[in-house]
């Protein structure tokens, strides 16, 4: 299974990782609009970023959300009628939603964060 | 299925949903085929808001003074309502069915989840209505895809829910996929055979690839749907999604709907389970409290009580399903068993879906006929809902021909060798399959309700009176819903001054009056009895279910409120409010909100007077409502009735039982009228319960037809003394 690992200890909370998705999949660079969440904790960052755990495929009432080929939790946008109990219950709170956006949004593992996160907070796993 | 034969057509324009509303309704007159699409002004819109407001307004124009259930100018309306098809929170799917009732002849109200509501209205409909009996079996279908109605004749050699409501879906789908974008409306043979038909309103299930049957249950809706010759209502609409209801703010949506997702993730474990066992949670809490009615009403507790505890269903109830009747339901009450195999009926041998048991089907269809065996409840739920029978009327029904047979007022010459005893399984199971078949008629007599059986067991088998009175668990027409009011002054009000009948939608005060002693005085239970009732009504108007508001609560609620207050809920109240303004673009207040419901409320008050009840006679309560009738009913609860009886100022001492059963009916009998007496002032109706005409202004509902009604039946020695 291929997924985003995230190893918080390691983050500097430089946010260039949320401006690099938002910029990736809905081309601005919005923090908000971002698959990974990085905020500041009591002792230290914390990264919220889809562990692929697959709770949200059960709580999906359409089937709107399946696993690919490589074992990533993706949504089906055309069976997706927006009622977000799978960001509701998500473990990781890593299941997103914005204003003006209809629809939640995940990390597919793309990794192209990880390509350009300078402490290697962020690294594409293969179990 | 073979082909339908088609009867008649209609094309109407596509309109846009904007905030919540259509802005038109749809009416079918199905004597003659013939359609009509009706605007909705802005007056209806801020006078009756939607779902069974509307479906009031369309009815009192449709209707006259003299209408009866079943004359062809009564309707049944389908109403959503402007919140109705929002999938960002929960219990959202709610549709409400309007009529005059077999049962109480009068208006009746009655809801069901299941995609009904949402696809209608996103069709381009706020409202259904149906008038006109057909010639002949009909299936209507409303296309929302292709903008237009159509009226089939009905292939269906037998009406039962479950057959035509998967042949149904089966029809009408282009594929697997498509069959979620359909909602059928049915009820089945019962519903002919009997005046406690149900409506099932269905959606399909997509993992366990069959329909779901929801039931507006109660009130004969689905009596009034099979005397108009109604096979099935069907609509089809695809590409439902987060915007369809076209919210003024969607963000706001989104935000108070993740919000209670959350909350139940977060909480429901701890609170009610509703996602694991759905309502039958409250079978052992209610047995705890003596509030489970046994053997008609006579107790509140049984020995056997373990047997349908919650557990119990939580291992028959396939887990880790998203349960909810409509998208967004977090809540995941729509319990289900899965391949239960029928054991007995015309279905026999068959593996099936069971909806529920709903609690009040564990109590109706189990304890209160004294039937403590999971496995016999889910039939009779299963063969109910495919009869298109209500479960709640056919189990308190069921309940009081079991104590007439035992009390020795029929017998297996009267039932046709039916020995109808608390318990007795295979002859209450075989009694049911009678009311479904038609062919019987002790099973025809049971089914026109406990008010009429009362009458007929009197004048036909020599049954005393006085004692079915006593018994008879109804009022105004309606039995009794599944909880054992007798200790509750305030839930005497929440049963019997209601609208319709002993439902409880209205209110539910045991808790707050008994357990709690939260409302010392009559002033007291009268406010909550003002409260609550408009509270409830209000998701009635806006397409919103009951349970996501107090079933589950905010882990702070008992914290930072106290009494009353806590018992409103007042976080959610606030979502409420948000989801309105949300919708509609309007910037109502949570004080606004009762007022939205206290309109309906007098209107319907009014109508039911219009149709010559409504009235204090009408508020009728059985002496079992309100404490012990026999004396094996106050030996169960000695002690605690000798205390009621001390409280009281009586001295129990030296009295027998009956006596103090007598003296104890009469000091509660008081009791009852200074309730009714409070509640009609609060209210702002006279002494007869008649809305006055200064209540009528302050609403702003004093239409001039409203006013007429009312003016006919005021009287200068109803009025307070000031």
């Amino acid at each position: 299974m291929k997924r985003l690992a995230a190893y918080s200890e390691r983050c500097v909370g430089c946010e260039s990782c949320m401006l690099t998705c938002s910029k990736t999949w809905f081309k601005e660079e919005d923090k908000e609009l971002s698959r990974i969440r990085v905020t500041q904790g009591d002792s230290g960052y914390v990264i919220n970023v889809c562990n692929q755990c697959g709770v949200c495929i059960d709580t999906c009432p359409t089937l709107a959300i399946g696993r690919d080929a490589q074992g990533v939790v993706r949504i089906d946008e055309s069976k997706c009628v927006g009622c977000l109990m799978c960001a509701g219950f998500c473990p990781t709170e890593s299941m997103f939603t914005a204003d003006n956006k209809e629809k939640p949004f995940k990390c597919i593992a793309c990794g192209i964060c990880s390509k350009i996160c300078p402490p290697e907070a962020l690294v594409l796993e293969q179990d | 299925m073979d082909k339908m034969r088609l009867l008649a057509r209609w094309e109407y324009k596509p309109v846009n949903i904007y905030r919540g509303y259509a802005g038109r309704t749809l009416y079918v007159n199905i004597s003659n085929f013939s359609f009509e699409e009706r605007p909705v002004s802005e007056d209806m819109k801020e006078k009756f808001i939607g779902g069974r407001g509307f479906g009031l307004k369309l009815l009192w124009d449709a209707v006259k003074d003299t209408t009866k259930w079943n004359d062809p100018e009564n309707e049944i309306v389908i109403s959503g309502g402007p919140l109705c098809g929002i999938t960002q929170y929960p219990g959202s799917g709610k549709c409400y069915t309007v009529f005059i009732s077999p049962l109480t002849e009068q208006t009746y109200d009655s809801n069901a989840g299941g995609y009904f509501g949402p696809l209608l209205k996103f069709s381009g409909w706020d409202a259904l209505e149906i008038q006109g009996k057909a010639d002949r079996d009909i299936v209507v279908f409303i296309d929302g895809d292709n903008n237009r109605v159509e009226i089939y004749e009905s292939p269906f050699e037998e009406v039962n829910a479950v057959t035509v409501t998967e042949a149904l879906h089966e029809y009408f789908a282009e594929d697997e996929e498509d069959k979620r974008n359909i909602s059928v409306v049915s009820t089945g043979k019962g519903a002919e055979n009997s005046y406690w038909g149900c409506l099932n309103m269905s959606f399909y299930d997509l993992r366990r690839k069959t329909p779901r049957l929801k039931q507006a249950g109660r009130g004969g809706g689905g009596t009034v749907f099979r005397d108009k010759k109604l096979a099935a209502i069907v609509v089809k609409k695809r590409g439902i999604g987060p915007s369809s209801n076209n919210p003024a703010d969607l963000t706001t949506l989104q935000r108070v709907g993740l919000k209670l997702h959350k909350e139940i993730r977060d909480l429901d474990d701890q609170q009610n389970k509703m996602r694991k066992v759905g309502t039958p949670h409250l079978n052992e809490i209610m047995n705890e409290y003596h509030l489970l009615p046994v053997h008609n009403y006579k107790f509140g507790q049984h020995k056997d009580a373990s047997k349908i505890h919650s557990k119990v269903f939580e291992r028959i109830f396939t887990q880790g399903i998203p349960d909810g009747c409509w998208y967004g339901c977090s809540m995941a009450c729509a319990k289900a068993a899965d391949k239960f195999e029928l054991k007995t009926g015309p279905l026999k041998g068959r593996k099936v879906t069971v909806d529920g048991p709903e609690y009040e089907t564990c109590a109706g269809l189990g304890s209160n006929i004294g039937v403590f065996d999971p496995e016999w409840i889910i039939e009779a739920n299963f063969y109910a809902d495919h009869y298109g029978l209500d479960t709640i009327s056919l189990g308190t029904g069921i309940a009081f021909v079991c104590e007439c047979y035992e009390l020795g007022f029929l017998n297996k010459e009267i039932t046709n060798g039916l020995e109808l005893k608390f318990g007795a399984k295979d002859d209450i199971m075989e009694l049911i399959h009678r009311m479904g078949r038609g062919d019987d008629e002790f099973a025809r007599i049971v089914g026109l309700g406990i008010h009429r059986m009362k009458k007929i067991f009197a004048e036909k088998y020599g049954a005393p009176s006085d004692v079915l009175e006593n018994i008879g668990m109804e009022g105004q027409g309606l039995e009794v819903s599944e909880y054992v009011p007798k200790e509750s002054v305030a839930q005497w009000g929440g049963y019997f001054l209601t609208l319709k009948g002993p439902q409880h939608d209205e209110a539910w005060l045991i808790f707050m009056d008994r357990v709690n002693k939260q409302l010392p005085t009559f002033e007291d239970k009268a406010e909550a009895l003002h409260y609550f009732p408009n509270f409830r009504l209000w998701f009635s108007l806006v397409g919103l279910c009951k349970l996501p508001w107090n079933d589950i609560e905010p882990a702070d609620n008992a914290i930072k409120y106290k009494g009353i207050e806590a018992a409103k809920v007042p976080e959610h109240v606030q979502n409420y409010v948000d989801l309105f303004n949300a919708v509609t673009g309007k910037k109502i207040t949570k004080e606004e909100l009762i007022i939205q419901s206290e309109r309906v409320y007098n209107f319907q008050r009014v109508f039911q007077l219009r149709l010559g009840r409504g009235t204090r006679k009408d508020h009728n309560i059985p002496l079992r409502a309100i404490g012990p009738v026999f004396p094996d009913e106050w030996e169960a609860r000695s002690d605690y009735y000798d205390n009621e009886l001390k409280a009281a100022g009586i001295d129990p001492e030296n009295l027998s039982t009956e006596e103090k059963i007598k003296k104890l009916q009469n000091y509660r009998l008081s009791q009852w009228e200074q309730l009714v007496d409070a509640v009609y002032r609060r209210r702002g109706w006279n002494k007869n319960g008649i809305p006055t005409i200064e209540t009528l202004r302050r609403l702003g509902i004093d239409y001039p037809e409203v006013v007429e009604v009312v003016k006919r039946h005021l009287k200068p020695e109803d009025e307070w003394e000031s």
